[in-house]
């Protein structure tokens, strides 16, 4: 993992100390709240329904144990003893005080964290694999390359007035597990005919109002001009971007507007400019940063054998982990999807006990997942099933990773302001629903999502079955989208038709999943039923 | 209206140019202008021709969210442009260190700023990770000597 030296640890400790006196200033009066808030805005603090929600970045999603102990602290002393991790691969507390602030970023400091540009028009937290540097298909683990990202992109004096938000995501394998062309740039590192290692940008993908798949703009940018074709990316995006209409300002609608080949042509001709004033980090830098992403000290003999007889481990370990490059390891996925529970929460003492069974298991790491999980990545087949048992024990043992109660679901009303519709609540009752008709157990991978309104944060877009809140003459009202997908496959969700109630919406899942159910063929899934059979069956289902 | 010498917000030893700051349009027909004044939406590259003659550059932030006017000075910076470059209008004391490190040295804001307040934004950051065109080492350089 990633070690700050005293550079870094210094870059975030002036952080806190600015943050600080900003906070002092707006305390005393001489910053109006139009003026604090794109400031407390850059260090992840919101103004929500009930109070200030703090969002820490958690870079490229991994933590180490004393990192996510770090959290738990966090919540039992200045929260409500629980935290939300997000689809963005970060951790939101949600009963913040202004008083407090800064003093949670002096304790995340102490650990080498921060909330450093986790919201802002600027360059946000790099996202990545949750699988790096641990799955059988990656070419290599792209996180090195997100810690550069992450460098380049803190503090950026160009780059933090741009017209909208701007996210980066970087992967390293051909399938895809961090919606990567959902991003406004995502990265693919790849390697050509000549066996070299590139990187390929595509730039202009998004969800919200107006979801987009990004275009692929360069096949292979050599990696010793990764940052300096990033940087004429952004510059492009921030001369040209609308700034006229908040809704029209991402880089999508740029991209969409001049077509991916001007843009692509702008790019470049930036770029050779750029490329002149050598911006680029030494590839020494990149050598360095590697070095703290080599591979953990395997052990060369562990058993292969993994031993079933439990019957409900042997559920968990079919549907919670992942294949891992190394023989005798695998990558184990704890659920924050308890039947019923809100999807993504994890009480102060969850997140300790995932810290020392991170330590104890995975190398003392562990990841956060854009689907709202925690990842050991590197667990030895021998200890699965103690960790199973302690997972289980401890509430976190639920075996539905990419299964219908597998639900990504934004905070939506009960906490956020811009929201139309509440979306925990719809998460909890489907989770309930399928559990109690067991259906849930028969349907294999069917990834639902929910948003409580247009900005999609709960990527209903790409849910094989997505819901979405709106808001019809002051009442909730929710649509039914469906074929969405955020893998290789990327696809966008069709709606059904006309939106439904609170308890319609859940309704008309168990319909649609009932359309499926009856008509899918061997083997196949609910997305890959809905793409051969088509929306009619679904329709006629459901408004008949 | 503040000036900028006696706020004390220009970090330049040379005499400030005191022709008052044309339009682009104006400037490129003027041919014995010193000094533009260029809005966000203008395309600063027009002044590339000019750069002999230019003295002055100010580059207007009508709100402090429109960054496209640090695109503006680093164009300008990196084309060579060595005189005066002036952040004017909605310009706060939270966004100074990041105008500097544009290549901003002068800065005419809309509302006086406590000097005690822009001396520790500016001596906040011990180092940078990004070479700009301030010309700081950045800490990818440091750390390899
Ligand atoms: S999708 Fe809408 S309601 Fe949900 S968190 Fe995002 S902004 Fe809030």
């Amino acid at each position: 993992m990633y070690q700050y030296d005293h550079y870094d640890q210094a870059m975030v400790d002036a952080r806190v100390a600015e943050f600080r006196d900003q906070c002092q200033r707006r305390l005393e009066g001489k910053l109006t709240e139009d003026q604090f808030k794109p400031l407390r805005l850059m260090n992840g603090l919101y103004l929500q329904l009930h109070a200030y929600m703090l969002r820490v970045a958690i870079p490229y999603g991994t933590l180490s144990g004393a990192q996510m102990r770090a959290l738990g602290n966090i919540a039992d002393k200045f929260d409500r003893k629980y935290g939300h991790f997000t689809t963005r691969q970060n951790i939101q507390y949600n009963w913040i005080k202004l008083e407090d602030a800064p003093d949670i970023l002096a304790d995340l400091a102490k650990v080498e964290m921060h909330a450093i540009q986790t919201s802002g028009n600027c360059i946000r937290n790099i996202s990545s694999d949750h699988f790096a540097g641990a799955a059988a298909d990656e070419i290599i683990d792209p996180r090195p390359y997100a810690e550069l990202l992450r460098q380049w992109s803190s503090f950026h004096p160009e780059f933090s007035y741009l017209p909208r938000k701007f996210k980066i995501a970087v992967i390293a394998s051909e399938t895809d597990r961090a919606a990567m062309r959902l991003h406004d740039i995502g990265i693919n590192i790849v390697r050509n005919d000549a066996g070299e290692l590139g990187a390929a940008f595509y730039v202009g993908g998004g969800m919200g109002r107006t979801p987009m798949i990004a275009p692929l703009i360069n096949g292979f940018v050599p990696l010793d001009q990764l940052i300096t074709y990033s940087e004429a990316c952004l510059r492009v995006y921030n001369r040209y971007g609308r700034r006229d209409n908040k809704y029209k300002a991402r880089v999508k609608i740029l991209v969409h507007e001049l077509g991916a080949e001007e843009y692509t042509r702008q790019v470049e001709e930036e770029f050779a400019l750029l490329i002149a004033q050598s911006i680029e980090p030494p590839f020494a830098e990149l050598e360095r940063i590697r070095t703290y992403f080599d591979e953990p000290a395997f052990d060369a003999d562990a058993s292969d054998e993994l031993d079933r007889t439990d019957p409900d481990f042997a559920v968990w370990s079919d549907r919670n982990t992942h294949p891992h490059k190394t023989p005798g390891y695998v990558s184990a996925v704890i659920s924050l999807k308890p039947v019923g529970g809100i999807p993504g929460d994890a009480t102060a003492d969850q997140m300790r006990l995932m810290a020392e069974l991170a330590e104890q298991y995975s190398f003392d790491e562990c990841r956060v997942t854009h689907t709202q999980n925690i990842v050991l990545p590197h667990v030895r087949k021998a200890d699965l099933f103690a960790l199973w048992q302690k997972l289980d024990a401890a509430g976190l043992g639920t075996p539905n990773l990419d299964q219908v109660g597998d639900i990504i679901a934004c905070p939506g009303l009960d906490y956020c302001s811009l929201a139309n519709a509440r979306s925990i609540p719809i998460a909890q009752q489907i989770s309930q629903r399928f559990h109690a008709n067991g259906k849930g157990e028969i349907l294999g991978e069917l990834k639902l999502k929910i948003s409580g309104c247009i900005n999609a944060c709960g990527h209903h877009h790409a849910g094989h079955i997505g819901i979405l809140g709106v808001d019809k003459k002051g009442v909730e009202n929710y649509q039914l989208s469906l074929g969405g997908s955020e893998a290789e496959d990327t696809s966008l969700g069709k709606i059904t038709g006309r939106g439904f109630d609170e308890a319609g919406i859940v309704d008309a899942v168990e319909t649609s999943v009932d359309v499926y159910l009856a008509q899918r063929q061997d083997g196949e899934r609910f997305l890959d039923t809905y793409r051969r059979i088509g929306m009619e069956p679904f329709k006629e289902a459901l408004y008949g | 209206m503040v000036d900028p010498a006696q706020n004390g917000l220009r970090f330049r030893t040379d005499a400030p140019v005191s022709d008052p700051a044309v339009t682009v349009e104006a400037f490129a027909e003027q041919t014995n202008a010193l000094a533009v004044r260029i809005e966000p939406g203008e395309d600063v590259r027009l002044l590339l021709p000019f750069l002999d003659r230019l003295r002055l550059v100010e580059v207007n932030f009508p709100s402090f969210g429109d960054g496209r006017g640090y695109s503006a000075a680093r164009i300008l910076r990196e084309a060579g442009y060595t005189g005066e470059l002036r952040a004017v209008g909605d310009v706060l004391v939270d966004q100074i260190a990041y105008m500097k490190r544009c290549g901003f040295d002068a800065f005419q804001p809309d509302e006086l700023l406590d000097r005690g307040d822009v001396e520790n934004a500016l001596s906040r950051w011990p180092d940078v990770y990004q070479p700009t065109a301030d010309g700081r080492v950045p800490i990818w350089n440091l750390r390899h000597g």
